[in-house]
């Protein structure tokens, strides 16, 4: 098999399930219990929150453990409006994961007003309606850093600044950045920040909410004292410990790793651009995830691509509506001002850790054929 | 999305694509915005009046559209061809969808065409 998925999941890092094995059978212990292996279990998920701490330049105390990308995305909006009265706008990119832009709609239903930021064509969010709209009613500005589709990267610094001239909060779901660039949260000035452990070769179901220190944000789970009040439920142990066992990793590989999936996935554009004709990259040419590319293949539709390279044992993705459940086509698509049609054609290769060389020629030697084949049937398609 | 191996097998290789040059019936729907385009071309013979008598005797179909679209395409040119007119007005999408074993309910509309 041939995965070229890893922006919906990757596969856990062996290391990692080797760190994670000991905390199921042995060192199984609840972190609140007083006993000695309870207390093991609460310096495990201690020393885990260091790592993540560390990671990112945060603090211990700034790291609340979650159970993954979205209930982080949740906590950070729900959790901020919930605790306060005064502002009551929120804005967010019209790009963003359905994780955060589902939770902005839902708090329209308190009373919020909510802004979607419009994107340029290779996705990058516009400026100066942020500037505009922005003001002192405004609580939250949620941009993610890397859009999950197409790679985008946005410039959060300069958005976590207009936030803060207005004294708003500003979140980011980097769910799809941790682990595959580097990233220093004071750097960006970034307040609050969601990832998850999957992306980047730690467990399924774990994942955290960085908040810095002052900004108040109430629980959405109510229970023990767990996470400092933030978080009720007896800690995900074993997750915990993979998740920061799966930060350390990223940390020894990603400028090494960074450059080599760059050239792997620059090679795929290149091998495919070179031999099918009217295919066009989706996605900023420059600022991009250098793992990530995403492509409309003009006249044929996404999901029999898929299906096609199913049938070779290649693993891809598509913003076709046909592969979402929905009748849409991908929304982030559609914000770029990708026509629809042109959109029911995108493909999303994504590499990783043990994506090969070979891998990528094969998908070079057996997509042009597939891409003919289906163009053959298409009425669109004209010789 | 799960698809019966029918209708992976009619995506897979699809029976009776193409154009049919001087067609004596010409037919499309959808519209490629919502990721469906279909056309169908047919053959009858005998080239009478009574069109209820006609005999499907070639049916070709192009498509823009996903599996299930390409599939009940296949399946339904499958099912006409060799009968007359008036022995396939009354067919259904839900009998082409029942050829294939069945497709996921929000694919059905796929059928519709
Ligand atoms: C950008 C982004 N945000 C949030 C999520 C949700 O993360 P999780 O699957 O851990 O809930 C994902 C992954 O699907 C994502 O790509």
């Amino acid at each position: 098999m041939i995965y070229l998925d890893y922006n919906a999941t990757a596969p856990t890092d062996p290391r990692v399930i080797e760190a994670m094995r000991t905390y199921f059978a042995e060192l199984y212990a609840n972190p609140s219990s007083i006993h000695t292996p309870g207390q093991k279990a609460k310096q495990a998920v201690e020393h885990s929150r260091e790592v993540l701490a560390n990671f990112l330049n945060a603090r211990p105390e700034e790291v609340y453990f979650t159970s993954g990308g979205t209930e982080a995305d949740n906590l950070a909006i729900k959790g901020l409006a919930f605790a306060q009265d005064k502002r009551k706008k929120i804005i967010y990119s019209s790009i963003e994961h359905h994780a955060v832009m589902n939770t902005c709609k839902y708090m329209s239903k308190f009373g919020y007003e909510i802004i979607s930021v419009p994107v340029d064509r290779y996705g990058v969010v516009d400026l100066n309606f942020i500037e505009e709209k922005t003001d002192e009613d405004t609580l939250i500005i949620s941009v993610m850093h890397a859009n999950n589709e197409v790679g985008t990267i946005q410039p959060i610094r300069e958005i976590a600044q207009i936030a803060h001239k207005y004294g708003a909060v500003f979140h980011t779901d980097a769910v799809q950045t941790v682990g595959k660039i580097d990233i220093d949260i004071m750097e960006l000035e970034v307040d609050m920040l969601s990832l998850s452990g999957h992306k980047f070769y730690g467990p399924k179901g774990v994942g955290a909410l960085i908040v810095k220190k002052g900004i108040k944000f109430d629980a959405l789970l109510h229970g023990g004292h767990h996470e400092r009040n933030h978080r009720a439920g007896t800690e995900n142990v074993p997750g915990i410990v993979g998740l920061a066992k799966a930060c350390e990793l990223a940390q020894a590989e990603i400028p090494d790793e960074e450059k080599r999936l760059k050239e792997l996935r620059d090679r795929l554009w290149q091998g495919l651009n070179s031999q099918i004709s009217e295919i066009q990259l989706n996605g900023h040419p420059e600022k991009r995830l250098a793992n990530t590319l995403n492509f409309s293949v003009k006249y044929v539709e996404g999901e029999s691509l898929i299906l096609s390279l199913n049938a070779e044992s290649i693993c891809a993705s598509t913003g076709s509506a046909c592969s979402s459940g929905s009748l849409e086509p991908s929304h982030v698509l559609l914000a770029m001002g990708i026509p629809a049609e042109i959109a029911h054609g995108s493909l999303r290769f994504s590499l990783g850790r043990w994506t090969k060389p070979e891998e990528i020629e094969k998908v070079i030697d057996v997509l042009p054929g597939i891409v003919e084949k289906l163009r053959q049937m298409s009425p669109l398609y004209k010789k | 999305m799960e698809y019966s191996q029918k209708v992976m097998e009619h995506f897979m290789n699809p029976k009776n694509v193409g154009e049919i040059v001087n067609p004596d019936g010409v037919g499309t729907c959808g519209n490629p915005v919502c990721g469906d385009l279909m056309t169908f071309y047919i053959k009858v013979e005998p080239k009478t009046d009574d069109l209820n008598s006609a005999r499907i005797v070639d049916i070709r179909f192009k498509t823009f559209g996903c599996a299930a679209a390409i599939a009940v395409a296949s399946m339904a040119s499958e099912m006409v061809k060799g009968k007359t007119l008036s022995e396939i007005k009354n067919l259904t999408r839900n009998e082409v969808a029942e050829e294939l074993d069945g497709l996921p309910p929000i694919k059905l509309h796929c059928s519709n065409l």
